[in-house]
């Protein structure tokens, strides 16, 4: 299937932080007038929006409603995505496809701050026979890192390659919550959060909002950014309890990049990609998800960070912005993901920026351990 | 665990325990001048849209007509008019402080002389007579006031 045209026209997002002293909507509306400017449009210019949020996560319900005035939908169409901001841009894109709408406005926001991870991430799961084991994302990440390393013989320094690196990289940018100069020995030594992972293999818990405008053609003469046009996108779930899934096989993640991959005409995503984003919400991830999205063979995660590959200045550096272990606002992370990319194709990412970036991959996801996986692939 | 009375054996339900979730929410500098303000000098503030004009009372931080971020914060009264009212006879108990309100009691949305907008609180009147739309009525504060919504006790029907 060819894609009908439609473009991130517009990005902003706030600077991400443990304990912002705003509240979510003084953050929303931050991010969503950010990207409007950025568009160069106003409110006016949209026809929809789509909101993006959590009630555990924002500590009241429909919380989306709260929202509303922030996200700029007073007599405007509004509706929203309870999970990764990815998958509302994926929302908001089938929206302005749809005919009924010409520009699109997504915005997603989280005070991780406010609430108790883990108290929060362990009402994900099922009430009857995983959620009394006290079991959150970051046991179950744990799981699912060491079914990794059985399976590839990857190791826990590997991961801390990956900290190292996108740690590193959270440095160049301005919005990242926790850049630093790391050596995988500081990976090593950190404190054991769930063996296998220590405190620098987890990403922080953070605070912020970010937003997208999406137009089609006919919409694009509101606006005066240049569009980064979605080329492909796709999406795909695997079960939801965990023990029903292989966790160290990216199956879900495979099926949704290879449909992008088609939609996109890219056959081989290493040397066909500038730039990519990935939801590494624990180091391990980004491993699995280079076999996931077919940058490397299955089992050689570790051997494709290894080459330098994915480092900045490498042939496809992966989370040139720091990604999601420098700063998390859950929720949000995933459209940071889209924006990031987005940037990169325009040439925008200042420090981060990859030089002459032309097409790049932004990947989101929802659910335990990767659950369902949100893939696109933007161009200039 | 909870058995079915007519077939014991059948296992139906399993309970959450006392859940435990607890938050800190963030007030930001409105809502925080706001509280203060009832807490220090026992007087409102609403915040005003620099487009429209409209004061908003308990104060937020968009006007989602005009679009626009809100900032200046002004006072209103403590006087105002009962815009909605109803009188509570099946109460419940409150989940934050786990006090149940003795029924009857009155609750309702006050628009404060100087505010376009209402702000929801207690009545000390459950008389149908005098629980009115359009009732002028004064705000009351607690002795002892800890810069929560709570420091207003209730709010007087005056005429």
């Amino acid at each position: 299937m060819k894609m009908e045209e439609v473009a991130v026209v517009g990005a902003g997002q706030t600077v991400f932080g443990f304990d912002r002293k705003e509240t979510f909507e003084e953050l929303v509306f931050e991010a969503a007038t950010a990207a409007l400017s950025d568009a160069g449009g106003s409110i006016g210019d949209i026809d929809n929006i789509v909101t993006v949020s959590n009630d555990f996560w924002d500590g009241r319900t429909i919380s989306s409603m709260s929202v509303m005035s922030a996200a700029g939908s007073w007599n405007k169409d509004i509706s929203t995505v309870e999970g990764d901001g990815m998958f509302g841009a994926v929302y908001g894109m089938m929206r302005t496809l749809s005919g009924s709408f010409d520009a699109t406005l997504v915005v997603a926001h989280v005070k991780g701050s406010e609430g108790r991870m883990n108290l929060i991430t362990n009402g994900m799961f099922d009430p009857i026979y995983q959620r009394p084991l006290g079991i959150d994302a970051t046991i179950s990440a744990a799981l699912q890192a060491r079914c990794y390393m059985e399976r590839t013989g990857a190791g826990e320094e590997d991961f801390a390659r990956v900290s190292v690196k996108n740690h590193g990289n959270g440095l160049r940018n301005p919005h990242a919550h926790l850049g630093m100069e790391i050596t995988i020995d500081d990976v090593m030594r950190s404190r054991k959060i769930s063996d296998p992972l220590k405190l620098y293999d987890c990403s922080p818990v953070s605070d912020g909002a970010a937003a997208i405008v999406l137009s089609n053609r006919r919409g694009l003469k509101r606006f005066r950014q240049k569009p980064a046009w979605i080329r492909g996108a796709a999406y795909c779930s695997d079960s939801y309890t965990l023990g029903y899934r292989d966790l160290a096989d990216p199956r879900a993640l495979r099926a949704a990049a290879q449909k992008a991959y088609r939609m996109a005409g890219i056959a081989n995503p290493l040397k066909e990609l500038d730039a990519a984003e990935v939801y590494d919400a624990y180091s391990y991830m980004e491993l699995m998800w280079y076999e996931g999205l077919g940058l490397a063979a299955e089992g050689k995660g570790a051997e494709l960070l290894r080459s330098g590959a994915t480092e900045t200045g490498g042939e496809l550096p992966v989370n040139p912005s720091g990604g999601t272990l420098s700063a998390h606002p859950v929720l949000v992370a995933g459209l940071v993901r889209l924006i990031e990319a987005v940037l990169q194709v325009r040439g925008d990412a200042g420090r981060r920026q990859v030089p002459g970036a032309k097409r790049a991959l932004a990947h989101g996801i929802n659910g335990p351990c990767g659950q369902c996986h949100a893939v696109m692939i933007v161009e200039a | 665990m909870t058995k079915d009375k007519k077939n014991p054996n059948e296992l139906l339900y399993i309970t959450s325990g006392e859940m435990y979730q607890p938050y800190r929410y963030t007030l930001s500098s409105l809502s925080g001048r706001f509280l203060t303000e009832i807490k220090e000098k026992k007087k409102f503030l609403g915040v005003k849209c620099p487009e429209c004009g409209r004061v908003y009372v308990p104060p937020r931080a968009v006007c989602g007509r005009c679009y626009a971020r809100m900032n200046e914060m002004v006072q209103v009264s403590d006087e105002g008019e009962v815009v909605a009212c109803a009188i509570v006879e099946f109460g419940f108990v409150d989940p934050s402080t786990g006090i149940e309100r003795p029924v009857p009691y009155g609750t309702a949305f006050i628009r404060l002389d100087g505010a376009d907008t209402a702000l929801s609180h207690f009545l000390d009147c459950v008389d149908r007579e005098k629980l009115k739309v359009g009732a002028r009525v004064r705000a009351v504060f607690e002795e002892e006031r800890t810069g929560s919504i709570m420091d207003i006790k209730h709010f007087e029907v005056i005429d």
